[in-house]
């Protein structure tokens, strides 16, 4: 099937090296709006480092990005802000020290009309946020570090989605969470692709793929096996992707 | 019982650390008051050792966002040594030549050198850690034999002295305090701008709808902080100049003393320089962009990279920072001693950094404050110079220091698994 529109993001041809280990080896990934895309690998696949590259945090050895099709220029995690790249990372990249506001508008604080940090508008904000992303949160004078392992992955989710991503990574963003907080983060994952949001979705739960995802690619060893409609294929095909490599598309 | 003052404490939003060390603070007081028989609390030694802080105090400030970033500033001591000689040089052989023996402006330019050169060495070896990624042990272990070579350097080992005039009022001494009428006027407007710093806040969260402590708690907070405030005020207004201080400041006006003048010491300079930059330090800490970037950095590097923060450029300014203190210290301490020789500063990294330490910053990252470093340094004065009142032989006061600084870390780590923070 070939793309009508052009893509939010294409990756293409992305490749970078850690000492020997080839992390990505040229891979091709695209995103569209409003489009949910499984990443789904062993661990060490290098799911991971390709979303990190998208996200500025490492720079590529080489490869393009283009987000609307223009070639983009991501340098750092602020290049990529600067695109509404918006992301949730597997270690949820939360200063332990500082409160739930803190963290959520770090590196973007609300200022007074001084240019002052506004401790006091940026908790009114948080309380609003985490009202709707999960009620049950009150932790609002803590440190992170006190908050539960789903508060704290509420945090960086809140983080995400706060600032009007139309880019969002979600690096495995349920591992920490319950069965009700899944439940949550499934539905807010449904309302945002409504709302057009285009989404990365790392995640090791083959089911959730299923009922998320619209397509699915699937890395090992740092290559790509293939990219699937999810509707096209069945759990065993994805498992068989990533588990053996092999492409269900080669096998008709 | 205990849970009722717990919950006292808990309604009057006062940190536990805090009154820990106020608590060791006031104990250490005590028992120096009861061996010196009673000299040590007195205006006269309570003056003393609020000058004595001074120095080691301004640094004190820098030093927390410097060991919250995980880095450390082994040079302060050596850099102050080394900005204290140039800035002696400075106001001793170059410029009363350009403008003039007493100039009104060489205590400025000379000050204002003394911090901009600070900056400057700081700024460099923060780029070093920053950006050549070399760590700051080695660069500062590095800068502490650098400088202190250079401070010999300046003028061959030659102490420099004397100093200017007015520049030596910056140190404290008989003429360098404010005097009776400024420190009550200074005294008052502190007390009453923390008054209404804490209303400020109190409306700003009342009006987003947060809960706030109940007004009595918020009454007594207010009211013990502006005792503290006026307390000290008048403390040091009780304190009265010797006669023949007070012959000499008239002698040098070209008057005599009138009948029954009693001229008291009031708050001296290098103190009011000190509660200025605990107070500019305290709001850059935690008003400011840049404060809050220094504490993120400090509890999670990676985390502050990926939300944008560049934290090499950080680094840079938080080094810049800490030297622009030590500059200010330098001031304080060439100033006090009048001279300025090439060994001022020796140890004062130790000192500095203990002071940090036992305030609560933790050498792990993430947490210190600016008033714990300030405490903190005031701890380590008192211990000094109590040891020394009663008598307690130079080894042995080493020892003891070196004793109480593990131990009071050994505490704060206690204190810290058992809150969970
Ligand atoms: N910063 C790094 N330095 C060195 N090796 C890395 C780094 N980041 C990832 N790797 C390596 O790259 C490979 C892919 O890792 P990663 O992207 O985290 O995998 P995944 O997210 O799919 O589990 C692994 O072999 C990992 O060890
Ligand atoms: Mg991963």
């Amino acid at each position: 099937m070939k793309d009508i529109q052009t893509p939010l993001v294409e990756m293409k041809d992305i490749h970078i090296s850690f000492g020997g280990v080839k992390a990505v080896d040229h891979v091709d990934v695209h995103l569209h709006a409003g489009e949910v895309v499984g990443l789904l690998g062993h661990n060490g696949a290098g799911k991971s480092t390709l979303i990190k590259i998208l996200s500025g945090a490492y720079r590529a050895d080489g490869g393009e990005i283009l987000i609307n099709g223009e070639k983009a220029s991501i340098n750092n995690p602020r290049d990529a802000r600067s695109y509404n790249i918006e992301t949730i990372y597997q270690t949820l990249a939360l200063a332990d020290n500082l409160d739930a506001a803190s963290n959520l508008f770090l590196g973007r604080e609300l200022v007074t009309s001084l240019g002052l940090v506004d401790d006091d508008a940026m908790e009114a904000e948080t309380r609003r946020i985490m009202g709707r992303l999960n009620p049950n949160f009150q932790k609002f004078s803590d440190p992170v570090s006190a908050l539960s392992g789903g508060q704290r992955q509420s945090v960086a989710i809140a983080r995400a989605v706060y600032f009007n991503a139309r880019i969002l990574i979600m690096d495995e963003p349920t591992a920490a969470l319950g069965p009700q907080e899944t439940k949550m983060v499934s539905e807010l994952i449904q309302k945002l692709k409504a709302e057009g949001i285009g989404i990365f979705l790392i995640s090791h739960d083959i089911h959730d793929v299923m009922e998320l995802c619209d397509r699915a690619s699937v890395m090992k060893n740092g290559k790509l096996v293939g990219t699937v409609n999810v509707a096209d294929v069945t759990d065993d095909d994805l498992l068989a992707m990533i588990i053996l490599g092999k492409n269900p598309a080669e096998k008709r | 019982m205990k849970n009722g003052i717990k919950n006292v404490f808990d309604k009057l939003g006062l940190d536990t650390r805090l009154l820990g060390m106020i608590g060791a603070l006031l104990l250490v007081w005590i028992v120096f008051d009861f061996y010196t028989g009673g000299r040590f609390l007195t205006a006269r030694n309570l003056f003393n050792l609020s000058v004595q802080t001074a120095s080691v105090g301004v640094m004190a400030t820098g030093m927390v966002f410097v060991i919250v970033t995980r880095h450390i500033d082994l040079s302060v001591g050596a850099m102050l040594g080394f900005v204290g000689m140039l800035m002696g040089a400075l106001q001793t052989f170059v410029l009363p030549d350009l403008l003039g023996t007493g100039h009104p402006m060489i205590w400025i330019i000379t000050a204002l050198f003394g911090i901009a050169l600070g900056s400057l060495i700081g700024a460099f070896q923060g780029w070093i850690i920053g950006y050549l990624t070399v760590p700051a042990f080695i660069v500062t272990l590095g800068g502490l034999l650098v400088w202190r070579g250079a401070a010999w350097w300046v003028t061959s080992g030659q102490t420099v002295a004397p100093l200017d005039a007015t520049f030596k009022l910056l140190g404290g001494g008989a003429e360098g305090t404010l005097g009776a009428m400024p420190s009550w006027v200074l005294g008052l407007f502190a007390a009453g701008a923390a008054l209404v710093l804490l209303a400020l806040s109190r409306s700003r969260k009342a009006s987003h709808g947060f809960v706030v402590k109940p007004v009595w708690a918020e009454l007594t907070v207010g009211g013990i902080v502006a005792a503290l405030i006026l307390g000290y005020t008048w403390l040091m207004n009780s304190y009265p100049l010797p006669k023949g201080a007070v012959k000499r400041i008239y002698a040098a006006r070209g008057e005599i003393v009138p009948e029954g003048l009693n001229l008291v010491y009031g708050i001296a300079i290098p103190v009011l320089i000190l509660l200025l930059v605990a107070a500019v330090m305290t709001f850059v800490a935690s008003r400011t962009r840049f404060g809050r970037y220094v504490y993120a950095t400090g509890g999670n590097p990676e985390a502050a990279e990926l939300s944008g923060i560049n934290t090499r450029l950080l680094t840079v300014k938080i080094f810049a920072l800490m030297g622009a203190l030590t500059g200010i210290a330098a001031i304080i301490a060439s100033a006090r001693l009048g001279s300025a020789a090439n060994d001022l500063g020796t140890l004062d990294e130790l000192r500095v950094i203990a002071a940090a330490v036992i305030g609560g910053t933790a050498l792990a990252g993430g947490v210190g404050t600016i008033y714990g470093a300030i405490l903190g340094a005031l701890i380590m004065q008192s211990l000094q110079s109590g040891m020394a009142m009663v008598g307690v032989d130079a080894p042995l006061q080493a020892i003891v220091v070196g004793v109480v600084l593990v131990f009071a870390v050994y505490i704060d780590i206690v204190y810290r698994r058992r809150t969970g923070l």
